[in-house]
């Protein structure tokens, strides 16, 4: 599989997040490395070193844009300037697709800069289906929006978390950026079956999966992306790609980051995965 | 950056609707549960007490108010952390405990209005009322505008040659930023990092991690001192340039709009007759063209 129109068609295999640290490691030694994820926002800037670094990545590695500012699930409308910018950064990589997260995190022009839940209600479905649609046609490329993990839930819910996520991406006919790490800690925190979320997804519309690791405690679990992947993560990524094919994987490794050889290596563990449960 | 009011103002007053009918029911939801996050943690860095949490379903193991305090923490850390980053040296300057105090209150009153954390300090320089801290606040926001404002393509000094002073106007690179200060900031900043940087030297390993909450550095002497300063970007380096009183009133007056005749007017309105001025001034012009700092005007050429 699967290129699909949600991931341009690609077929894109295991990327790693492009962090700082790695910096001089991939400009010098030119690791190979199927692909990397960028945060959007940290190049949507006029100048200075992280363009240079992009400019140079970009000579030799494909990219993908990743965001965590577009906040479709804001009540207020998109951001004019942020959309502007962002499709000025889209223009520079070429990002076969573009991926942000199904959520909210500012309101009245004050912003969080965090991920929050959201609501799951038809009508707020609706409306952030709507805001899909108005920034994938201003800026003209596919968008997969991905499930964030959440440490508390509104009493105003009148579905499911998966079945929040197939109304909005089937009003917003988009794909979804899966991450499997994220729908493990959701389930821990709220207590759900991550399999029966796995179940409900429209596998078709799958452009992309996150794997990453996160920290457990006493009475919740953070989504810390700073641990290798763990066990059941691992399982629910093989169950994932048993229905959606060999998809663009990434691995999410955002602190205490440890050598570009190390994150690879783990990133790489999928490769048995994908070989298992797909077939080629 | 826009007024602010303090987001506790309108924060209790209204009650979070019980269904999602409208886009008019979200945005109060949204506005409830960001009033929430966002007035400031208890001394123990936790949620106020009083803060309403009808909104949130608890679990077998948390109540609604535990796991909004986790959404109200995270923002709280994540912005501190950023003021963190921006400021090493006011932080210095400070100490830890008065540093911490100033980014909360800071953060009480300054919200962030930008999609990108980057402009977070952006009003800490005019939030400072000491002078010192300020010149120093000062000197490292312009280090963040120097860091990736644009590098526009620059005049050179060929371009300028036959122009009339009289209606030429030049424009500065936005990657310039020129500041007047009554403190040897960029020494200070100079010394800290180097100290900094013995530190690190003689503990290896043990600080490969962010530096942010790394143990505070020895605060350096920072002197009393008018200081013409400008902080600039080179082959994407960050570099101090201290300038002559005459040539930063020029570059000013040039970057305000003012045409160079008037520039040179302004710069040498109460300067010495003893110097070579026009000598002086080709020079300046060799130097700053060779630097790249000249591009055509935004204001009219
Ligand atoms: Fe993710």
């Amino acid at each position: 599989m699967p290129t699909n129109p949600y991931n341009g068609q690609t077929d894109l295999g295991i990327g790693l997040g492009l962090r700082v640290p790695h910096y001089r490691h991939i400009l010098e030694k030119k690791p190979v490395c199927d692909w990397f994820e960028i945060i959007s926002e940290n190049f949507m800037v006029d100048g200075g070193r992280p363009l240079e670094i992009l400019d140079s990545i970009l000579e030799q590695y494909r990219v993908v844009q990743h965001g965590v500012a577009m906040y479709f699930g804001n009540a207020d409308p998109l951001n004019r300037d942020h959309l502007k910018k962002l499709k000025r950064l889209v223009k520079r990589t070429n990002t076969p697709w573009l991926s942000d997260h199904l959520c909210w995190g500012s309101v009245d022009g004050r912003c969080s800069h965090d991920l929050l839940p959201m609501p799951y209600t038809l009508s707020v479905a609706k409306h952030t289906a709507e805001k899909i649609r108005q920034a994938r046609d201003f800026l003209e490329v596919p968008i997969c929006v991905e499930n964030v993990s959440s440490y508390a839930e509104f009493t105003q819910n009148e579905m499911t978390e998966w079945e929040f996520l197939n109304e909005v991406v089937e009003r917003a006919d988009c794909g979804i950026l899966l991450d499997v790490n994220n729908i493990y800690v959701s389930s821990q925190n709220h207590g759900f079956d991550p399999f029966e979320y796995l179940r409900a997804v429209p596998h078709h519309r799958v452009g992309q999966i996150h794997i990453a690791g996160h920290t457990r405690l006493d009475h919740v679990i953070l989504d810390t992306h700073d641990h290798p992947v763990p066990d059941p993560v691992w399982e629910l990524y093989a169950a994932a790609i048993q229905n959606t094919g060999s998809t663009a994987t990434l691995l999410e490794w955002d602190d205490k980051i440890p050598s570009f050889d190390d994150v690879h290596a783990e990133a790489l563990k999928a490769n048995r995965y994908l070989h298992e449960h797909t077939h080629a | 950056m826009p007024k602010h009011s303090k987001p506790t103002a309108t924060f209790m007053s209204t009650p979070t609707p019980s269904q999602l009918r409208t886009n008019a029911d979200l945005r109060q939801l949204q506005r409830t549960m960001a009033a929430a996050l966002m007035q400031p943690l208890t001394r123990k860095d936790g949620l106020a007490t009083s803060t309403q949490v009808d909104f949130i379903t608890p679990n077998d193991r948390m109540s609604g108010f535990e796991r909004l305090e986790i959404y109200a923490r995270q923002y709280w850390f994540r912005l501190l952390d950023c003021l963190y980053d921006d400021y090493p040296a006011l932080r210095v300057l400070l100490g830890e405990r008065r540093f911490h105090q100033l980014c909360r209150d800071y953060l009480a009153q300054h919200p962030s209005t930008s999609w990108t954390l980057r402009n977070l300090g952006s009003a800490l320089p005019a939030f400072l009322t000491e002078i010192k801290a300020r010149d120093v606040a000062r000197v490292e926001w312009a280090q963040t505008l120097a860091f990736d404002e644009a590098l526009k393509k620059p005049l050179r000094i060929d371009d300028l040659l036959g122009s009339d002073p009289s209606t030429l106007h030049l424009g500065l690179q936005p990657c310039v930023v020129l500041l007047q200060i009554d403190h040897a900031v960029d020494h200070f900043i100079t010394a800290m990092k180097k100290a900094d940087a013995d530190v690190r030297g003689s503990a290896s390993q043990a600080m490969s991690e962010a530096p942010t909450r790394a143990s505070i550095a020895k605060a350096p002497r920072l002197k009393r001192e008018r200081v013409h300063l400008a902080v600039h970007r080179h082959d994407n380096t960050l570099y101090f340039k201290r300038l002559a009183p005459e040539s930063f009133a020029m570059l000013a007056a040039l970057r305000d709009g003012l045409t160079l005749a008037d520039a040179i007017e302004v710069a040498l309105a109460e300067a010495s007759p003893d110097t070579d001025w026009p000598a002086q001034i080709r020079d300046w012009f060799t130097e700053f063209s060779q630097l790249g700092w000249f591009i055509k005007s935004p204001h009219k050429s």
